[in-house]
């Protein structure tokens, strides 16, 4: 098996622009989420997100690809673009062949249908744009990042809810580490803050009206979010021999599927994810330092996911850190795996813990440092990313420092 | 705006053009109008117009709707026009 590494990472999510600024908004702890800014608003009961705003979709693309991208496929070409661009990777020949884009969506081109719906029964049109299909495919993004930089390799979008992102990074991990891929271009996208993207989840009574305090007793639900990260994933000695830079080593890959409830998450599926994740990598429990919780801020994931670290981890799980970064940039349903490995990069890198934000007070079913409030300064070998879907299906990732 | 006017508006916005710089007899083609480009046009020109065109993708030559020319696509919607307030 051949070793993994990252070697560009992209991002535009409520936080910031690109890495760079969102390793600023983590280290200071800003919340990015607010009032949201859309049509009809005043129909929501739910009516705060984390929305990217100030983002002018004509400065980034002519009117020809406007026609054609979705929201989601342009937060996702954008991440793409400073995701390649860092790695320095020019795609031709045989390299060209054998790389390929995986990634994570939910809702793909939402906007679109909404739109669109909007448009054939609201307004009564009987026409529309011959692009919507091209648009609103869930496939558009990861086609359009594959035609913008000639990745003829396998290419194809996962959709597993709010485990998207890390099941379609776990896919490019595992193609480059047997040798199919040279490159992997992965991670995932969403823009589902438009008016039926949000009514859908108000329906499900999961939503908070204020804040996302993941893990504090005082939490009341979730918040979405909206945005891309992008990353490239290299064989090992492909980015040696071309003298890259390497950001940190993808260890290890783990998924589950809780067989149980629709919804309600599973204390066993996810620890079953989480500790195959770190048997993967190959490394020991206690190796690990760090973990980017799922932790949606909703009562059952928050004591689902502590009760199933705790089974894991036993003993260490009291000298892990765990927060849970959903309370700064919300969810981001099926990007959100691909935004919260940001911060375990810079946990590698930088040293530094990005912290839940908006935490209140202790519950005891929450029993974890969950890095309350204020990022920490701390060396970590060893970092866990987890995503538990809707349906029941877990994805863990393990990112490790390279020595 | 007349008939021409506007038809040549939608395709030099398509093609990315000056109107100045269509003619009547350029192919869509001579503009670098591919077909995804002829089917977003269609779609402007019956937006424009309130007209439904006779267009199938599948086989766009053959279609009632005449897509030799910027001439000929005048004189299409000209008739559609006319038909409609007949």
């Amino acid at each position: 098996m051949r070793r993994v590494v990252i070697t560009g990472a992209g991002t535009i999510n409520p936080l910031g622009t690109d890495v760079a600024s969102t390793f600023e908004a983590f280290r200071e702890g800003r919340c990015g989420i607010g009032p949201l800014d859309i049509k009809d608003v005043d129909r929501l009961s739910i009516q705060i997100g984390g929305q990217i705003k100030g983002y002018e979709e004509a400065s980034h693309f002519n009117r020809q690809q406007l026609a054609l991208y979705d929201r989601f496929t342009q937060f996702a070409l954008l991440a793409a673009r400073q995701a390649i661009s860092q790695s320095g990777l020019t795609f031709s020949g045989d390299l060209a062949d054998r790389s390929g884009v995986v990634l994570g969506t939910s809702g793909g081109g939402l906007t679109t249908q909404d739109e669109n719906y909007r448009a054939v029964y609201e307004e009564g049109k009987n026409r529309v744009h011959p692009f919507i299909v091209p648009r609103l495919m869930n496939n558009a993004a990861a086609s359009h990042v594959s035609i913008e930089w000639n990745l003829r390799g396998p290419t194809f979008t996962v959709a597993t809810a709010c485990a998207s992102s890390n099941h379609a990074m776990g896919q490019a991990f595992n193609m480059v580490r047997s040798g199919m891929s040279k490159v992997m271009i992965t991670g995932g996208s969403e823009a589902m803050l438009c008016f039926g993207g949000i009514k859908a989840w108000e329906g499900l009574r999961v939503m908070s009206k204020d804040a996302c305090r993941p893990f504090s007793a005082t939490r009341n639900g979730m918040v979405q979010g909206e945005g891309a990260a992008v990353y490239v994933f290299e064989d090992y000695e492909h980015a040696v021999a071309r003298g890259a830079d390497i950001l940190c080593e993808v260890a290890g890959f783990a998924m589950s599927s809780d067989a149980s409830d629709i919804v309600t998450p599973s204390k066993q599926g996810a620890a079953r994810a989480i500790a195959g994740a770190v048997n993967d990598a190959g490394v020991a429990l206690d190796s690990v330092g760090y973990i980017n919780a799922h932790g949606t801020g909703t009562a059952a994931n928050d004591k689902t996911e502590c009760a199933a670290v705790a089974d894991v981890f036993g003993h260490h799980a009291d000298h892990l850190m765990m927060s849970s970064t959903k309370s700064m940039h919300g969810h981001l349903i099926g990007g959100t795996g691909a935004v919260e490995l940001l911060a375990c990069i810079m946990a590698l890198k930088d040293r530094v813990i990005a912290p839940t934000i908006g935490y209140e007070e202790s519950d005891p079913e929450c029993a974890m440092d969950v890095v309350p409030n204020e990022a920490r300064d701390a060396k970590v070998d060893v970092v866990l990313s987890n995503a538990f879907a809707f349906g029941g299906l877990n994805a863990v990732i393990a990112l490790r420092n390279l020595n | 705006m007349s008939i021409k006017e506007q038809v040549i508006a939608i395709i030099a916005e398509q093609a990315m053009l000056e109107p100045s710089d269509v003619k009547m007899e350029h192919t869509l083609a001579d503009l670098g109008i591919d077909s995804l480009g002829l089917v977003e046009s269609i779609f402007a020109i019956e937006e424009s117009f309130d007209i439904t065109v006779p267009f199938n993708a599948n086989d766009p030559t053959e279609s009632d709707f005449d897509i030799s020319s910027i001439a000929s696509i005048v004189d299409a919607v000209d008739k559609l026009k006319t038909e409609q307030s007949s």
